[in-house]
């Protein structure tokens, strides 16, 4: 294994169709119109020396080092700002040029220290890479002039190490402006600029402020842009330079970003965005790019431990005590109880493979259908809903999709702080002119961002979503903006005239639900006029849709609205998810409900029960069965009594957690995999230690439908990958099951599944990464669903009638809670927490607008109670006028904030997908944490004991 | 907290609810096959015992679209 290289071509590729012929150093290459010189001859192997060039970026030419000479033409044009010209003569390396560039590359080095060998960067700097290039012998000017790096200069400035990623010596800066145009044109946040004129300009974050208070939001794009060691990830300076890699998927959300995981024996030095990887095509955000430390941290459980009561301590055993512990008692409690007394739960941050996996030992080894996922908890609405109406459970575009996007509608979703990558994508859309409209309680950052400003801002009030949408479909379908072509041809007629005929009454229009919506009519009239005529619009919408009690029923309202507009079935429109968690869209697929097989079959279905009998060689039941909250139900009422988990935390993300809780005290045996001691665990009877991304082969799939690898770089920490736990599990329960490799499951899973049946690991090695449908009829994948005809035929239109949620605000509890998420976190924050993240976000804060504060009395920093009609916690109060009056608005990142103390029950009608975001609730100060807070902390150290380990056997 | 039979009509009511603006034969239709492909046999089961024994409560659609008699006692 060596380091893998990637080529820098110096500028982007042109996308041009016409081809352009001329002559490189007396070889004939032919390359699109628009391509710069510098590629044209990198693409034929010719590096033209170069240093303010990175192919990531548009040329700027200020660093005169790529000159070339023209036949017929004077001078000396830089080769990474000239186009080629059909019949052009390029000479790259003459006299003339080496003796120019030799002086340009003189200057630089005269300005910069001589300590390569002491350099974090040596072996990986361009600039030291070009002095060899060009010959450098000596520099002339001598070393001692006016510079930025002798300790007695005046224009010598401290190194910023404030952000806890990378550090920034501005003494080795060229000036090259490649961080500063990375940060634009890559990122889009623009924290970057050159201050100074002349020789003293530097860069310098904001005003002059160091990193970590400015407006960076650590991506690491100008890390990876600079050709220096000017910008140096603290790793390396701290490890070294690497030695091999592997390309890997992010384990944090579900942008799937490729990673090289760059490593120095088993140690990982630093993850550096592939350019390859089509999720991200060379991009990061702090999380993927920097907030890795969490898989090594020391809190990482490494030895299986079990316990007969959850009041015990915890007991440290073998690997064979522990699984045949857990065999056993499941043994025990279906010998008892009944079959269907015990179920188990897939994880949305386990491997497509893992998630397989443990369905099966459900499904055939347990032979109950009780499986479900914590996916539940955030996109089982889109699920059902895109189903209905399209007839495939998953979003319609890929990423790059939104490139050619004339309007993007953002319902609910916050992209640049959720799904980062894809966020900078959108920026950098929306930078070229599309139209944006948000409809979204809070004031998001896309709201307003450097050189972007919605057209529309829509600040829904929580819970009116499908008031909303409906709204905006009156106004389609009565100011004749139906695109009537594409619905005769693409969906049923009869189906469609009985939805304009609903959507056209008079109770739907803006007008009418101007007071539910808190939107005023003009603005959604406004809004809908623009998405219906404002060229190729698409939706992408998040957890803010989802998580309602109407949730199914909106995202069949926005998927009423593609169809009626005719945004659906090529590029640039669609209706698109941005998921939560790195796999829920490979869990979902793996069939993680209760109700399907993998590929979304429905246990009753016959054929497909067939398919996976004859394969797996046990009798399945053709019944649903229970949902987590319905597991839960049960074992409050005496009747399911066993539980395995692998790698979620039902304690923490699921809804009103005393009621989870009260669930999980009430079984028998309860079994997590998990890489630490999460809050279910405290629950738990028997722990399996689990393993990080890092440590394991396998797939996740991305919100975009694509399959990325994820590539074991390093051995798991407590001796085997997840996969080996659920097949050893599955042995001791008498189901044994024979893979050497989790390609092998692929292998499986394409055998059963269509959708994926041309999927294998040979493919995805060679492709880098596919999108489902893969299979005869698509053999490379499906970037765009729904070409020409909808997966389920004709497109069916949905009614979809405006249900106010029974949670209600009151004298008692006026205000509406709404939760969210922000960009250092990650979910329940058990990763990004063990990481210097938390230099961003110590804490869960409570945003409350200025008005609703001041009428409590409340000021910044204070702390308060959140009172909900199911429980209590307090947090800090932020003061914000991102929110409305009315709403007030947390995070649920730090377990101890409890946020879901006090959410409530209350669920999608169509998934059980619980309503997180609307709780009524009261905000007061208070001078103490919660009850619940401090009885958190109580029972946290008792459940977390762990008896000084008798047994210390190594992992057999 | 809601006890299990309360979620149970809630759920009903809340499927009873989404198909109310189609016609009655749809929604009788619909609301049947939806818990018929998503709730599990117990849950289908606690549901007949509440439609014979303490049906108020319940929207009287649901009680027209559960097929109570064709339940399986396998799993009790
Ligand atoms: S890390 Fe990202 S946001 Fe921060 S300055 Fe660099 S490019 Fe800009
Ligand atoms: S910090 Fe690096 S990328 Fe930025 S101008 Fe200096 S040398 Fe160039
Ligand atoms: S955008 Fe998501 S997948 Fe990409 S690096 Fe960030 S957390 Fe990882
Ligand atoms: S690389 Fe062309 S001017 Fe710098």
């Amino acid at each position: 294994m060596s380091l893998i290289q990637e080529i820098d071509y110096g500028t982007p590729p042109s996308k041009s169709e016409r081809q352009v012929t001329l002559t490189i150093d007396g070889t004939e290459i032919s390359v699109p119109e628009g391509t710069s010189i510098m590629r044209a001859a990198m693409e034929m192997g010719t590096q033209i020396p170069k240093l303010c060039a990175t192919d990531s970026l548009a040329s700027f030419g200020s660093c005169r080092l790529c000159l070339v000479e023209i036949e017929g033409r004077a001078g000396t044009p830089a080769s990474c700002t000239t186009p080629v010209a059909a019949g052009m003569v390029v000479h790259t390396q003459t006299e003339r040029l080496a003796r120019l560039r030799k002086g340009v590359m003189e200057l630089y080095i005269s300005d910069h220290p001589l300590d390569c060998l002491t350099c974090s960067a040596n072996g990986d700097c361009e600039l030291q890479d070009m002095a060899g290039a060009v010959g450098l012998r000596e520099v002339r000017y001598g070393m001692e002039g006016s510079n930025h790096f002798a300790k007695d200069s005046d224009l010598r400035l401290p190194k910023d190490e404030s952000n806890p990623y990378f550090t920034y010596d501005p003494s080795k800066c060229i000036v090259c402006n490649r961080c500063v145009r990375a940060c634009e044109e890559v990122q889009g946040t623009f924290a970057l600029t050159i201050s100074g004129r002349g020789f003293e300009s530097r860069v310098s974050p904001g005003m002059n402020e160091p990193f970590l208070q400015s407006e960076c939001v650590s991506c690491g794009a100008c890390v990876q842009a600079c050709p220096t060691a000017t910008l140096n990830e603290k790793s390396v300076i701290e490890i070294g330079t690497p030695e091999h890699s592997l390309v890997t998927t992010c384990a944090y959300c579900g942008v799937g970003c490729s990673f090289k995981a760059e490593m120095r024996g088993n140690t990982l030095v630093r993850m550096v965005p592939w350019k390859e990887g089509k999720a991200n095509e060379g991009h990061s955000c702090v999380k993927g790019r920097f907030a890795y430390g969490y898989a090594t941290h020391e809190d990482r459980i490494t030895k299986p431990m079990i316990r007969a009561s959850i009041e015990d301590p915890w007991r440290e055993v073998s690997w064979s005590e522990a699984i045949d512990y857990a065999a056993s008692e499941f043994k025990r409690i279906q010998a008892k109880y009944g079959r269907d007394a015990i179920g188990g739960i897939t994880s949305s941050r386990c491997t497509n493979e893992e998630t397989y996996l443990v369905q099966k030992l459900i499904r055939a080894g347990f032979g109950t259908n009780n499986v479900d996922t914590c996916a539940r908890v955030c996109h089982s609405p889109t699920g059902y809903g895109l189903k209905m109406t399209f007839g495939t459970s998953a979003g319609t575009q890929d990423f790059a999709s939104v490139d050619e996007s004339d309007v993007i509608f953002v319902i609910g979703a916050n992209p640049t702080d959720g799904h980062p990558v894809f966020g900078a994508r959108m920026k950098k859309r929306l930078r070229q002119g599309a139209r944006l409209i948000v409809a979204d309680p809070r004031r998001i950052d896309l709201v307003r961002s450097p050189h972007i400003k919605a057209d529309y801002h829509l600040p829904l009030r929580p819970g009116s979503n499908v008031a909303f949408i409906n709204a905006l479909a009156h106004v389609i379908v009565t100011e004749g903006l139906v695109n009537e072509a594409f619905v005769r041809e693409r969906c049923d007629w009869a189906e469609f005239e009985a939805w304009a005929r609903f959507i056209a009454d008079d109770r739907h229009s803006p007008e009418s639900v101007e007071s539910i919506t808190g939107v005023p009519a003009a603005e959604m009239r406004g809004a809908a006029r623009l998405y219906a005529t404002g060229g190729r619009a698409a939706i992408y919408y998040g957890l803010g849709v989802t998580e309602h009690s109407q949730g199914s029923t909106m995202v069949m309202g926005m998927a009423n609205l593609a169809m009626a507009t005719g945004n659906i079935g090529y590029r640039g429109v669609g209706v698109n998810p941005l998921r939560g968690q790195n796999n829920v869209q490979g869990s979902c697929d793996m069939g993680s409900f209760p109700h399907e097989f993998p590929g979304y079959r429905h246990v009753s279905d016959d054929s497909t029960r067939a398919v996976f009998e004859a394969l797996w060689g046990r009798h399945l039941s053709a019944e649903p069965g229970l949902r987590i909250p319905n597991m839960l139900d049960e074992a409050v009422g005496g009747r399911f009594k066993g539980l395995y988990i692998q790698g979620e935390d039902i304690a923490q993300s699921d809804p009103d957690v005393q009621h989870v809780t009260a669930g999980l005290a009430a079984m028998e045996c309860v079994v997590i995999q998990d890489i630490f001691m999460n809050e279910t665990a405290k629950y738990a009877h028997v722990f399996l230690p689990g393993s990080s991304f890092l440590e394991k082969d396998g797939t996740f799939t991305n919100a975009e439908r694509r399959i990325n690898r994820v590539r074991k770089v390093m051995p798991p920490l407590a001796g085997y990958a997840d996969w080996e736990v659920t097949m050893m599990l599955a042995e001791a329960f008498g189901y044994p099951m024979h893979y050497k490799h989790p390609g092998e499951i692929m292998d499986e899973i394409a055998a059963t599944t269509p959708s994926f049946a041309d999927v294998s690991y040979a493919k995805l090695d060679e492709m880098g990464s596919v999108q489902w449908p893969c299979n005869e009829n698509a053999p490379l994948g499906t970037p765009i669903m729904h070409v020409g005809k909808f997966v389920r035929g004709k497109g069916q239109f949905m009614l979809t009638e405006f249900v106010e949620t029974d949670e209600r605000t009151s004298r008692k509890f006026p205000l509406i809670l709404t939760t969210g998420r922000i960009l250092a976190h990650y979910n329940v924050g058990a990763q990004t927490r063990r990481t210097p993240n938390t230099a961003w976000h110590p804490e869960d804060v409570l945003e409350i607008h200025p008005f609703d504060a001041e009428s409590r009395g409340l000021t910044d920093g204070d702390l308060v109670a959140i009172e909900s009609r199911v429980g209590m916690v307090t947090l800090h109060a932020k003061i914000s006028d991102r929110m409305q009056p009315g709403v007030v608005y947390t995070t649920f990142h730090h377990p101890m904030s409890g946020a879901n103390v006090i959410t409530t029950d209350y669920s999608d009608w169509a998934t059980n997908c619980p309503e997180y975001k609307v709780t009524a609730v009261q905000v007061r100060k208070t001078n103490r944490p919660s009850e619940w807070q401090e009885r958190f902390v109580e029972h946290h150290e008792k459940s977390t004991r762990i008896l000084e380990s008798a047994v210390t056997e190594a992992a057999e | 907290m809601s006890s299990k039979n309360e979620t149970l009509i809630r759920m009903a009511n809340q499927i009873a609810t989404f198909f109310r603006p189609y016609s009655r034969e749809e929604a009788v239709k619909g609301i049947r096959s939806h818990i018929e492909a998503f709730w599990s046999p117990t849950m289908r089961r606690d549901l007949c015992i509440l439609i014979a024994k303490d049906p108020d409560g319940l929207d009287a659609i649901v009680i027209e679209a559960v097929p109570c008699e064709i339940e399986n006692h396998e799993n009790a």
